[in-house]
């Protein structure tokens, strides 16, 4: 057997191969679009945590024909790399895609791989909450997303901790106990020596989270998007507030299995909670407890945690009918459904003065009245500009940083300068 | 078509039939061409599968690295830049040292302690043989996922077995993922409790291919057990070795489930990333941040150089040792 053979038989075995690589890449390019007008079979929703539509959606499939797929993720920790997936492989995503604001403020500078709802849909911009509408938009005015919730603050506080502690129990005198943050520190401090030392709030990180979307100026990026993590007053007082409650602090982690442990063991006595996070509290802590929980206002008036918009993918290949979807779950009616449901607050202002909204009590937590204490915190928001990466700097930096102090792994100086120079690399985009 | 022809009484006189040559020639072609290219159709699978799944990742990983690359936006090309930026990077470091201490705390243990199961298993007077091999491999079996949630939750700072037992002995409760030796510590436990059996397996079917006689020999001439252990068993397990260590040392680079599971699925590692891995690492850089993909694949390829040059020392290291 000659060698120059054996070298071409080598080359067509390769060749074959590479032939083979390309066949399966070449897989990959369906994108072919249907008929214009061609009714769909089916749209898939994709959401995360709670968003309430299952009963909404079934009634759009009898209202229109249409099946609806909803598919849903628990946590948005596992929701983003799915949607980062779909986005950069141009295959996979649902018509309709929930994006949390951390999520939509990192995937604006990139607006084009989102459906302009513009056209597709009448105008809206009247019927929500004006700041929320317009974070919707992409610098260029492309309409990303219709809005579905705000996360408006409150506390959530166990009754019968606070009564064995010799704290007042009824909302409006608990609410009194913290006009301000040092008034909750005190309560506190209050709760501590009264249960023998038992820890009062979950970690201090989530207070931060409280302080920080209190909306007192920008963040960790300035109005042109310059990260200004170091020097930014409303920061810097976010930290000193949080570290200061460690004292306080039973140092679990949100959504760490210490944290949701937490809740059936009793091991905090308050936390924060934005709408949609009733939904979570009362799946934690489980049946036994129902009925101990309660929900007080926050310290320092409104604040805003997270809430979403839907957008519709630009690889979806009915945008028309998908926005027409994305248009009737944030409804008005469809909001308040979704509120008495699972949770998440509406934003649209007719849903806000909606009576069915207004008049709803929360049986889990006392028959607390989540519509109104809800609905009456949502007028006190103030928007906020937060920026690309916004979540990465507060996920990977300050929290991280907090969390080091918490535990006593850092001093408070070593910590601070962890954070600004993490914010740096975190915040660049 | 070639019924008559074989089914025909054999006469001596008839002439040949005329398509015998061609068929003859057939199949000879059909012979030759699956002597030729039959062994490539064989092994074709393994090279398309490679080729797709492993071949071309490298290669587009090798070419992002070489680009700024926004994982759902632009692309520019930088050369080398990345791999510049990465020699500075005080976190690629930290990833690299949290990497190698991981490794080592679970990969000598590992190994001195499968080579003690392995020459325990190759004694001629053990019962139930099978019954306790099968045994000892059994955690390799158990999804990594179950192993580093249900280790997990045995570290746990509050309600975790690990601390409760340390509480009967009356030391206090670890805060197991706040610094970096427990960490550590709870990470390489995960690993060793998975690898170990596997290891005691391969370097047991090393054993077993000791021939008896040398031992029949060392016993005669009055070498003791250890003696024989030491001048006959290793010497002569040198390649299983060889073997297992670069499995292992391939392992422990790629270090990546155990300690993102520890951290609840936080890529951080811990923090003050004091578990962060290398393969964590490239999992921030180029799957969580979005805009740093290209970075996040030159981490990677750093990845596969460290795995070469540590598998290479390694390698030399058993070798010289053995000898």
């Amino acid at each position: 057997m000659s060698v120059t053979t054996r070298r071409t038989r080598l080359a067509a075995a390769a060749l074959a191969a590479i032939t083979a690589i390309g066949g399966l890449a070449a897989c990959g390019n369906d994108d072919d679009k249907p008929a214009a007008g061609e009714k769909p079979a089916k749209l898939v929703v994709d959401t995360f945590g709670e968003f309430g539509y299952e009963e909404l959606v079934k009634q759009y499939e009898k209202d229109t024909g249409i099946k609806v797929e909803l598919r849903k993720t628990a946590q948005l920790a596992e929701y983003r790399p799915k949607l980062v997936r779909y986005l950069a492989t141009g295959k996979g995503a649902a018509d309709v895609t929930a994006l949390e604001e951390g999520i939509l403020n990192e995937f604006k500078p990139n607006a084009r791989n989102w459906a302009d709802l513009n056209p597709l849909v009448s105008d809206h911009s009247k019927e929500f909450l004006p700041w929320k509408w317009e974070l919707g938009k992409a610098p260029d005015g492309r309409l990303l997303g219709l809005p579905t919730d705000v996360g408006s603050l409150a506390v959530c506080y166990r009754k019968d901790l606070f009564q064995a502690a010799g704290l007042p129990t009824e909302r409006d005198q608990v609410s009194a106990l913290w006009p301000d943050w040092k008034g909750f520190h005190d309560a506190g401090l209050k709760y501590k020596q009264g249960s023998g030392g038992k820890a009062f709030i979950d970690s201090i990180t989530a207070v931060s989270n409280g302080v920080l979307f209190q909306g007192n100026g920008d963040l960790f990026y300035d109005k042109e998007d310059n990260i200004i993590a170091d020097t930014s007053p409303a920061v810097k007082n976010a930290w000193d507030t949080a570290t200061s409650m460690a004292d306080i602090s039973a140092k679990a982690q949100t959504w760490s299995p210490e944290w949701s442990g937490g809740f059936k063991q009793g091991t905090f006595a308050a936390t924060f909670c934005p709408s949609w996070m009733l939904g979570i509290v009362s799946e934690n802590s489980g049946a036994e407890n129902k009925g101990k929980w309660d929900v007080a206002s926050v310290p320092g008036g409104g604040g805003n945690w997270g809430g979403s918009w839907l957008a519709v993918p630009a690889q979806s290949k009915y945008p028309k009918e998908a926005a027409k979807l994305a248009e009737y779950l944030t409804n008005a009616k469809s909001q308040v459904e979704a509120f008495k449901a699972k949770g998440p607050l509406p934003t649209n202002l007719e849903a806000l003065k909606n009576d069915a909204f207004i008049s709803y009590t929360n049986e889990y937590f006392s028959n607390a009245p989540t519509g109104k204490i809800f609905g009456e915190s949502v007028a006190k928001i103030q928007p906020i500009h937060l920026g690309p990466k916004h979540q990465a700097v507060k996920e990977n930096a300050l929290e991280p940083a907090m969390r080091a102090f918490e535990s006593g792994q850092a001093s408070k100086e070593k910590a601070w300068e962890q954070f600004t120079k993490d914010a740096k690399t975190q915040g660049a985009f | 078509m070639s019924l008559s022809a074989t089914t025909a009484p054999p006469s001596p006189a008839a002439p040949p039939s005329p398509d015998v040559p061609s068929r003859r020639h057939r199949g000879r072609l059909f012979n030759r061409l699956d002597v030729k290219y039959s062994p490539y159709l064989y092994i074709a699978p393994f090279f398309l599968i490679f080729g797709a799944f492993g071949l071309y990742p490298m290669v587009r990983t090798a070419w992002m690295s070489l680009h700024d690359w926004d994982m759902i936006g632009e692309h520019t090309f930088i050369g080398l830049d990345n791999y510049t930026r990465l020699f500075a990077d005080e976190y690629f470091w930290n990833a690299l040292v949290n990497t190698f201490g991981i490794f080592a705390l679970s990969t000598i243990p590992q190994l001195l302690l499968a080579l003690f199961l392995a020459n325990l298993l190759n004694r001629t007077f053990l019962r139930a043989k099978t019954f306790f091999r099968m045994a000892i491999f059994m955690p390799n079996v158990v999804s990594v996922a179950a192993v580093a949630i249900v280790f997990g939750m045995l570290f746990q700072r509050e309600f975790g077995l690990f601390n409760w037992l340390l509480g009967l002995v009356g030391v206090d409760p670890v805060d197991w993922d706040g610094q970096r030796w427990s960490s550590w510590f709870a990470i390489s436990t995960m690993v060793n409790w998975r690898w170990t059996g596997y290891n005691t397996l391969i370097l047991l079917a090393g054993m077993q291919a000791i021939p008896k006689d040398l031992y029949e020999a060392a016993a005669i001439d009055g070498a003791s057990p250890w003696r024989q252990f030491w001048q006959i068993t290793l010497p002569m397990l040198k390649p299983t070795f060889t073997f297992v260590v670069i499995l292992s040392t391939i392992g422990g680079m790629q270090l990546f489930t155990e300690p993102l599971l520890f951290a609840n699925g936080n890529v951080l590692g811990g923090s003050q990333r004091e578990f962060q891995t290398l393969a964590m690492y490239m999992y921030e850089m180029g799957i969580t941040n979005l805009n740093t993909a290209g970075y996040g694949a030159a981490v990677a390829w750093a990845i596969f150089m460290i795995i070469v040059v540590v598998s290479l020392f390694n390698f030399l290291l058993v070798r010289r040792s053995a000898k």
